[in-house]
């Protein structure tokens, strides 16, 4: 089978299978953002969930967690442990400025035929060409990518921490993402393997729905430059998600995913 | 009479003190009532003074943040940022305690600070407003903000303000 019968398909494979991605919501959620005194903690929820933020599905897992400090360098979790419902883990802000936590994975994911029997495969590029038999037919592979993040500030916010990999859906704050209140307006860049990614629609929804009949929840696009801007409805803790699918420029069909918790305080 | 010397060389030391700052006798003056709560826990709350233009886009100057300075290993710190507006406009890009400014925090009852020229070197004559900002623990949080100008000119009146909940009367008045 040739490699472009092989990525047409996985692309209209992706396509269909995209509503399902969108079931639950994977978020990380930190006790506090805006931190002051000397080497303050945090302590941060990670779960996978439908209502926001609680952990009622699956716990987050915590292998792909790092957590990037004001200087760039990654700084060590604490007391990581997963439960039922939700993961938990420690940070101690030993250094003022801002903290990037996130929790990223990527990987391929192939389908394909045997002697009539359908096969899944999943893992890392790399391993891709040995991993499907040389006689497999109906080959179907996608590239996912999915990345979590959300920010902590001790002392007054940095930039350090923030900037991008270059790979899957990331987003670079333009607005900093520990300088939120409810009275202004919050920018936002959204990029796809390092360049802007216009036209994408992005969800925001307000937290602790438990208590109200509807919680503030809407849509906001990007420009052409890959620039979203949100007006925050109140403060609260808010949940921020984008996916991009497409062809990425082998031509090999895409999926990535992002979301971000951020806090929005009151005046 | 061994006794009487002590305050008298203190009258002294202060009076000499006092000199170089007459070249510029100009005083801004915060009378600050923290209310009397009837709470099952009460503590005191932590409050910051700082001074903003009208258009409260950014803090100009803090003049003065009273917490609990005298926590071990500087703990005290820990909840500066709950004065949220302070926090975000001055506070979280200072380094604390800093002199002049720290002082412990105050029982409920009025308290009046006063602020030389020297300690307002640099501020541009204009308009400006004082802002106040409390937030106590197991309580909540409130900010006023009364207007004044800067230099003072004569006879300028005192403006004055009145907290709802975390703060009382608030009052700023300046003299030349």
């Amino acid at each position: 089978m040739s490699i472009a019968i092989r990525t047409a398909i996985a692309a209209v494979i992706a396509l269909a299978v995209a509503p399902a991605a969108q079931a639950h919501r994977s978020w990380l959620a930190p006790s506090a953002t805006v931190l002051s005194g000397s080497e303050p903690w945090v302590t941060v929820d990670g779960a996978v969930s439908n209502t926001l933020f609680y952990p009622d599905h699956v716990a987050m897992r915590l292998d792909g967690l790092t957590a990037i400090g004001p200087d760039g360098a990654p700084v060590q979790i604490q007391n990581g442990s997963t439960g039922k419902y939700r993961s938990t883990f420690d940070l101690q802000l030993k250094t003022p400025g801002t903290y990037k936590i996130a929790n990223a994975s990527s990987g391929m994911m192939a389908s394909y035929k045997l002697g009539g029997e359908t096969k899944r495969w999943r893992g890392q590029e790399a391993d891709l060409a040995t991993a499907i038999p040389k006689d497999a037919t109906e080959v179907q592979v996608s590239r996912n990518s999915r990345r979590v993040e959300t920010f902590v500030t001790s002392g007054a916010p940095s930039t350090g921490a923030l900037k991008i990999t270059g790979k899957g859906l990331e987003l670079e704050p333009i607005t900093h993402p520990n300088d939120l209140v409810a009275s202004e307006k919050a920018r936002f860049k959204l990029l796809m393997d390092g360049k802007p990614a216009p036209d994408v629609e992005v969800e925001v929804v307000l937290g602790a729905t438990r208590y109200r009949s509807k919680a503030p929840e809407f849509k906001v696009k990007t420009g052409a430059d890959g620039v979203f801007e949100v007006q925050w409805p109140e403060p609260g803790l808010y949940w921020v998600e984008a996916s991009v699918r497409g062809k990425d420029a082998a031509g090999v069909a895409s999926n990535a995913g992002y979301a971000a918790t951020f806090e929005v305080l009151p005046d | 009479m061994r006794a009487m010397k002590t305050p008298t060389l203190f009258a002294a030391v202060t009076g000499v003190a006092a000199v170089p700052a007459a070249a510029d006798a100009a005083e801004l003056t915060v009378s600050v009532e923290i209310p009397r709560l009837s709470v099952a826990e009460y503590h005191r709350p932590y409050v910051a003074l700082w001074i903003e233009r009208p258009d409260e886009t950014a803090a100009v100057k803090t003049l003065a943040v009273w917490y609990d300075t005298k926590l071990a290993k500087g703990e005290g710190a820990t909840w500066l940022k709950d004065m949220r507006q302070w926090w975000r406009k001055a506070g979280r890009s200072m380094t604390l305690p800093a002199d002049g400014v720290s002082g412990p925090t105050k029982a409920p009852g009025k308290h009046q600070a006063v602020f030389t020229a020297a300690q307002l070197s640099g501020l541009a004559p204009g308009q400006y407003n004082l802002a106040i900002e409390a937030a106590r623990e197991v309580g909540g949080r409130e900010v006023v903000r009364v207007p004044f100008s800067w230099p003072p000119k004569a006879g300028a009146r005192p403006a004055s303000a009145k907290g709802a909940s975390e703060l009382g009367a608030i009052s700023v008045s300046t003299k030349p």
